[in-house]
């Protein structure tokens, strides 16, 4: 595995954030990802790469509008499962942001998930290019997303408020980061990213909430088809 | 005057340019070194691919006897975003979406190289050969 953190906010973010004596994980979360006091020590240590993507590059090179996310990639450099939501689903949206608790049926959907989801990878890892979680190319095609002029265009934005954030120019890139989600307002990661960097802690915030629950009919997470249409 | 240019990939840069409105005009001498790209009698090239200026147009590109490009409107002929922060001076060229739509249509992993905890750069071709779960996660 290769993870990335897009993070502008850089490898101090990051590295404060996997210290294990900061991961005060709330217990509906911990139960949900299925993390023991082990997991989380692990965590601050782990033993793949972990790399820090302050620009948000391979945001835009993978479509990662939200997180987790993730691309399964093979021996030969090509996409088997183009970008989708990691083993999660839409169980935020039954959150409630005061106590931060979830009905008890969707927090066992949301582990059964993640439980089938990890079991995909392992067949995968296991069996290759033999694995029926591994799509054919035109299967894989049609569900990789397809960026447009406006995602191009929101993209730019996001890289220019990037860069004068990074030379100090807080209130010039707040700007850009304001027209990277208009431009392109189903991308969480814009949204909270940009929500970060004006101030710490908004991006789980009220404001993230109230647009979590002005979905509608809406994903949060797109719900993810875990095995192919066809066998073809 | 110097202007900081940021394009696609390559790292931002600081260039002698003119900018007027909409149009950033670069000396051609520096063209190839900011952006890889050279203007050629066949028209603006790189590598193997050059890309014919609109004979009708060519004063929207060139001035000055070809001494002078309009990189902003040769932007905006690869259907590039191209913007610009006259406060301090940047130009932003980001990838267009139709390169980025083809790559990722073709099922070939783009790479990329990006710094680990310790700062040591990785790229995703160094794993070739290995299955790589990409996986995106964040602080916020």
């Amino acid at each position: 595995m290769i993870a990335v953190a897009l993070d502008t906010a850089g490898a101090p973010a990051v590295r404060d954030f996997i210290r294990p004596a900061s991961i005060e994980m709330p217990a509906l979360l911990k139960d949900i990802m299925g993390w023991d006091d082990a997991a989380l020590a692990r965590a601050g240590v782990p033993t793949y790469p972990c790399l820090i993507d302050q620009k948000h590059i391979t945001g835009e090179l993978y479509q990662f509008i939200n997180v987790p996310m993730v691309v399964w990639i093979d021996e030969n450099g090509r996409i088997v499962r183009p970008t989708e939501p990691a083993g999660v689903m839409d169980g935020v949206r039954s959150l409630d942001p005061t106590t931060f608790t979830m009905p008890k049926d969707v927090v066992e959907e949301g582990k059964r998930q993640r439980r089938e989801y990890i079991e995909a990878i392992r067949d995968w890892v296991n069996k290759g290019d033999k694995s029926i979680y591994v799509l054919s190319r035109d299967e894989a095609r049609r569900r990789s997303p397809r960026p447009d002029a406006q995602d191009a265009l929101a993209s730019a934005n996001f890289r220019l408020g990037e860069f004068l954030f990074e030379i100090g120019k807080r209130d010039d890139a707040l700007v850009y980061f304001a027209e990277a989600r208009r431009l392109r307002p189903e991308s969480w990661s814009y949204k909270r990213q940009t929500w970060e960097l004006e101030q710490a802690g908004k991006a789980a915030g009220p404001e993230f909430f109230a647009e979590v629950m002005a979905l509608g009919d809406k994903h949060y997470y797109e719900p993810v088809e875990l095995r192919p249409r066809s066998s073809g | 005057m110097a202007v900081t240019l940021i394009y696609g990939d390559l790292a931002p840069r600081s260039v002698n340019a003119d900018p007027q409105g909409d149009n950033l005009w670069l000396n051609s001498a520096d063209l190839r070194s900011a952006t890889g790209w050279e203007l050629k009698p066949e028209g603006v090239c790189k590598g193997d691919v050059c890309v014919p200026i609109p004979p009708t147009r060519s004063v929207e590109f060139v001035r000055d006897g070809g001494n002078s490009f309009n990189l902003a409107a040769f932007g905006r002929l690869m259907g590039q975003p191209v913007l610009h922060d006259d406060k301090n001076a940047v130009w932003m060229f980001g990838e267009s979406a139709e390169s980025r739509d083809n790559t990722l249509a073709s099922l070939e992993a783009p790479d990329f190289g990006l710094p680990d905890l310790d700062g040591r750069m990785h790229r995703l071709s160094d794993y070739r050969g290995k299955k790589v779960l990409l996986a995106a996660w964040a602080s916020w």
